[in-house]
């Protein structure tokens, strides 16, 4: 048995039965992210010391007959570098924080370590999550372990990469317009965002506050639905963390993988085809499709006009955010700061600080939004972003009365390679392209792979979606759809990646 | 160039112009805790104690609203007749200070929790002004700077700056009048005796301590002048660092005056801040406003909005405790006092001390006088407020039952009352401690009058010859042999008897 390639369910179940400690557990993924990190960089920070301090704890509790503290108890983790950690640096991907030890714990984190889940270390993302390929990352890009020439997605490309290198087998991300998913897609691991309010965003470092939302990766659908169940939950430190039960869905997950979807009636995205979509990805997709109705599903096409504004409406609302919620780094607290010579004033230190501290895809993001946000053009921009968000959320609750789920290629391409789209924001932008709605209207969706693009052979995900608190639906339908798949495919699809 | 005078002659000014004030007054509430966080409200401290990661603006921390605060907010709104927002939001007000933790400050733009409203002032001579109240809206106070170095104790000039985040987050109301036009003569007045009005408002309504000398009210005024005849408003300046009642009358009076001599040389007013000098009276600009500064409001993402329910407001108007004007009015009539004597005792804020006493069985004139006038210097003479003086309503009606028992003379009383100013005790102590009880012995009494007879027989002749007044130097002895203790009409009676 090979440790690093047991699904967190299988690590889990051995770790609780004392068949495995998580100490060794802990330990081979380390040793894994020593053997092959070099050639990805997923990682920013390694908690070898902390990881396997928790690590011990579990094992010190199933000793002495304790019940686990959690389902995943001892499961190591890799979490996304823009959660705050106490004591363990959070870089957020930027130099302006390089070296900033966060006095306390995000909710997420106190969640995973009150779970008994070792934490590994913080994985590598685009800066402030603003990304869709980890190129963005002050510390140097992720490589894709599929194809390392290729992003591992973006902007939580650390977080899949470790997954689909078998460095963890869970990590958290967090989802503003896709960086979950998108990661998740192109490296043929499943990634989850949450309703909108699911999970706390307390210690989440805020790019767009109305749209960042933190969730589950993982290899398999029930590990990200065991994942999901530990973060998930009300926050009185997040006020706009729902008050409500959270679905279960881990009982979907089971109950979806017995195969079955008569009854439920997906809707077929009919926006999210054609032209940009790679004919690899469209196949695919028409597979998946396929498979869905194999198993039961009345599919159905459903047109929801106003996603075409989704891009535009994102691309106002998130730089606005994200250029007041960034204007606290100013070096007068914490982070990096330049130019304090004794003969500058606070401003001039401040801007020489932002200058220095920041890179050109938060720059341009912050200026778009500074932009966006001024007297006289609020109306035209943020304004106008904002009437679209509501015409998109309509969109969606129209289609909703007609089916249960809507699926959608989770992205129009398969991984491209590092440097190609660097110099092309806003071919870089259309990465997030179908992922997008739903952050705007707040809604669950989850992207989990759906084989191998024909014409490059490179992973592709399939997006399912579903109204906001109905995360369990989405979690059914891709239970069922990942086990119908890898029994057609003879295994799953991590299975066939290439040894790094 | 011809010197132009500094100011013109306050008669001139209002032969020209007529004045309009705009006057922006931030009350700081007493809620236990800030307004987004759980930190202690209190006044000083060690510096940086009261901090944490939100009100720090720390990476990843959010804000939750204090109810309480909410609750005072529209309870001060509704004290102000103003309506009730049903449905409000709070904003995002970005601009870079160091002392401002995010770079934001949360606040409310376009939707104040209460509007259109009105105070009614009391003048000096009694005639009553309306002023209208444009908004009331909920904000966080920014932290306080320390500019060390340089002349002026700015930040311009200062060799470097100390920053203290106690007062960062803690809850402040901002109430803003409509203009106020065609007071002439009585404007600064009218400013005065409005921020007066608003301090016993907040007093009686328990949300505020509004201590203007430490900041927990503070005064914007706003003034413009405008030619007679005419009724387009002048540019106007805003004149902040404004610490007292009398200063807000003295810095719109200056004010006034200043822009009436630029007017009249031809000039024009330049739309400014402005410092109040409270050494000499005068203004001073600091930064210009050439273009109004841009704050990009925008909805604050962090918070849900607020949504007071009919009820809820209609429960907290029942909460409204009489207010200042009605009690005054009453006051008066139960107790038959003159306006002057009303006025009296209410600008000294006695009116509860006295109402307190007479409760403790003191008659109202007795309670009144020593209130208002001795105990009043007292306060002056410490540089404190009358509730300040660590004496209780119960200790000094003590006193006044004691002159009333002939047990005290008013001379002693007043001994007795240092001596509880002291931190001596209750009055009961203090006589006991000092010796000060009256000799009432008429045995005691006998001796020392019969002792200052023998030594004065030619006195003790004039007597009894029918000049009673010559008594006054056998008074004069026995009270300055009994160290001023003996009760002089006692003594006197005496005198007279042992000469019959």
């Amino acid at each position: 048995m090979n440790v690093i390639k047991q699904t967190a369910a299988e690590l889990a179940a051995r770790i609780h039965s004392g068949e495995l400690s998580s100490v060794d557990v802990t330990q081979a993924h380390l040793d894994r992210i020593t053997k092959v990190d070099d050639q990805l960089n997923a990682f920013r920070h390694v908690d070898a010391e902390g990881a396997l301090a928790a690590a011990a704890k579990v094992d010190a509790d199933i000793a002495a007959g304790n019940p686990p503290a959690s389902p995943l108890a001892g499961v190591p983790l890799g979490l996304k570098d823009v959660l705050t950690t106490k004591g363990v640096p959070t870089t957020c991907g930027s130099k302006t924080l390089e070296g900033w030890l966060p006095p306390y714990d995000a909710t997420v984190t106190r969640k995973l370590r009150e779970a008994g889940v070792p934490i590994l270390g913080k994985t590598n993302m685009d800066e402030f999550a603003m990304g869709s390929s980890t190129e963005n990352s002050a510390y140097g890009p992720t490589r894709n372990p599929w194809d390392t020439s290729r992003i591992p997605g973006g902007s939580g490309g650390g977080s899949s990469a470790a997954l689909a290198a078998f460095e963890a087998p869970l990590a958290i991300g967090t989802d503003t317009g896709g960086s979950i998913r998108q990661p998740g897609a192109v490296t043929g691991t499943v990634g989850v965002k949450p309703t909108y309010g699911g999970v706390s965003r307390y210690g989440l470092v805020a790019f767009s506050s109305s749209l960042d939302q933190a969730g589950p990766c993982a290899r398999t659908v029930l590990d990200a639905a065991l994942l999901h169940e530990v973060i998930a939950g009300h926050d009185p430190m997040d006020s706009t963390s729902i008050n409500s039960p959270v679905p279960n869905v881990v009982e979907a997950a089971r109950q979806g993988a017995s195969g079955d979807l008569t009854g439920v009636k997906v809707g077929v995205v009919t926006e999210f085809s054609g032209e940009g979509y790679q004919q690899g990805v469209l196949d695919s997709f028409q597979a998946a499709v396929e498979q869905l109705r194999a198993l039961g599903a009345e599919v159905v096409e459903i047109s929801c006009p106003n996603f075409a504004y989704a891009l535009p409406a994102y691309y106002l609302i998130a730089p606005s955010e994200c250029s007041s919620n960034l204007a606290r780094f100013d070096a007068m607290r914490y982070g990096l700061r330049v130019g304090d010579d004794g003969d500058r004033s606070a401003e001039e230190v401040m801007s020489a600080s932002r200058e220095a501290g920041f890179g050109p895809e938060v720059k341009r993001r912050i200026m778009i939004g500074t932009y966006a946000l001024s007297s006289g053009y609020y109306d035209a921009y943020y304004g106008s972003a904002q009437q679209v968000r509501t015409l998109i959320t309509r969109d969606f609750a129209a289609a909703y009365s007609q089916v249960d789920v809507l699926v959608s290629p989770t992205t129009p391409t398969t991984a491209f390679r590092i440097g190609e789209r660097v110099d092309d924001p806003m071919a870089m932008y259309l990465a997030d392209l179908c992922t997008i709605p739903a952050n705007l209207a707040g809604n669950a969706a989850m992207s989990v792979p759906s084989g191998l693009a024909a014409d490059d052979g490179l992973p592709v995900g399939l997006q399912i979606m579903a109204p906001a608190l109905a995360d369990d639906r989405m979690y059914r339908v891709a239970a069922a759809y990942e086990t119908a798949r890898d029994a057609a495919a003879g295994g799953a699809l991590i299975n066939q990646i290439p040894e790094l | 160039m011809t010197a132009i005078a500094e100011t013109l002659d306050f008669d001139e000014v209002l032969e020209h112009f007529d004045p309009v004030l705009g006057l922006e007054v931030h009350v700081e509430l007493n809620t236990n805790t800030k307004m987004f966080c759980g930190c202690a409200n209190v006044f000083g401290g060690e510096p940086n104690t009261h901090v944490c990661p939100t009100c720090l603006g720390l990476p990843g921390a959010l804000p939750v609203m204090n109810g309480k605060g909410v609750e005072s907010a529209i309870r001060m709104g509704l004290a102000l007749n103003c309506e009730i927002a049903p449905w409000c939001r709070f904003a995002r007000k970005n601009y870079f200070y160091p002392d401002m933790p995010k770079n934001f400050q949360t606040s409310q733009y376009d939707e104040p929790i209460a509007f259109d409203g009105h105070l009614d002032v009391v003048l000096d001579d009694g005639e009553v002004v309306r002023v209208g109240i444009e908004r009331a809206h909920m904000e966080e106070d920014t932290g306080k700077s320390l500019h060390v170095g340089g002349a002026t104790g700015r930040i311009h000039g200062a060799e470097h700056s100390l920053l203290d985040y106690n007062r960062a987050g803690v809850p402040l109301i901002e109430i803003v009048t409509k203009p106020i036009e065609g007071m002439g003569h009585r404007a600064p007045e009218v400013a005065r005796a409005y921020v007066t009005a608003l301090r016993e408002l907040m007093l009686a309504l328990g949300v505020s301590d509004v201590r203007m000398d430490q900041g927990s009210m503070r005064c914007d005024a706003n003034v413009s002048l405008m030619p007679k005849g005419t009724t387009e408003f002048g540019t106007r300046t805003e004149t902040k660092n404004v610490n007292s009642l009398r200063s807000v009358e003295r810095a719109v009076r200056y004010e006034m005056t200043r822009q009436a001599a630029v007017l009249r040389a031809g000039g024009s007013i330049t739309q400014e801040t402005r410092h109040f000098q409270e050494a000499d009276g005068t203004t001073s600009p600091g930064r210009p406003k050439e273009t109004s500064e841009d704050y990009r409001y925008f909805p604050e993402p962090d918070l849900v909005p607020i949504a007071p329910s009919r009820e809820w407001v209609e429960e907290l108007r029942g909460t409204l405790p009489e207010l200042p004007w009605e009690r005054r009015k009453r006051v008066q009539q139960e107790w038959g006092l003159t306006d002057e004597e009303t006025r009296d005792l209410f600008n000294t804020g006695a009116a509860d001390l006295v109402a307190m006493t007479v409760d403790a069985g003191a008659p109202v004139a007795e309670a009144r006088s020593w209130w208002v006038q001795y105990l009043t210097q007292q306060a002056n003479t410490r540089e404190t407020e009358l509730p300040e003086l660590p004496i209780t309503p119960a200790q000094v009606a003590r006193v006044i039952a004691l002159i009333g028992e002939g047990t005290l003379t008013h001379k002693l009383a007043r001994e007795v009352v240092q001596g509880v100013l002291a931190g001596e005790g209750d009055p009961d102590q203090v006589i006991a401690d000092r010796g000060l009880e009256v000799v009432s012995d008429d045995s005691a009494l006998l001796a020392a009058v019969d002792e200052a007879l023998a030594t004065q027989p030619d006195v003790v002749e004039k007597i009894r010859g029918g000049k009673v007044q010559a008594a006054g130097a056998i008074v004069g002895a026995v009270m300055k042999a009994t160290k001023g203790q003996a009760d002089a009409k006692r003594v006197r009676e005496l005198v007279l008897e042992r000469c019959q």
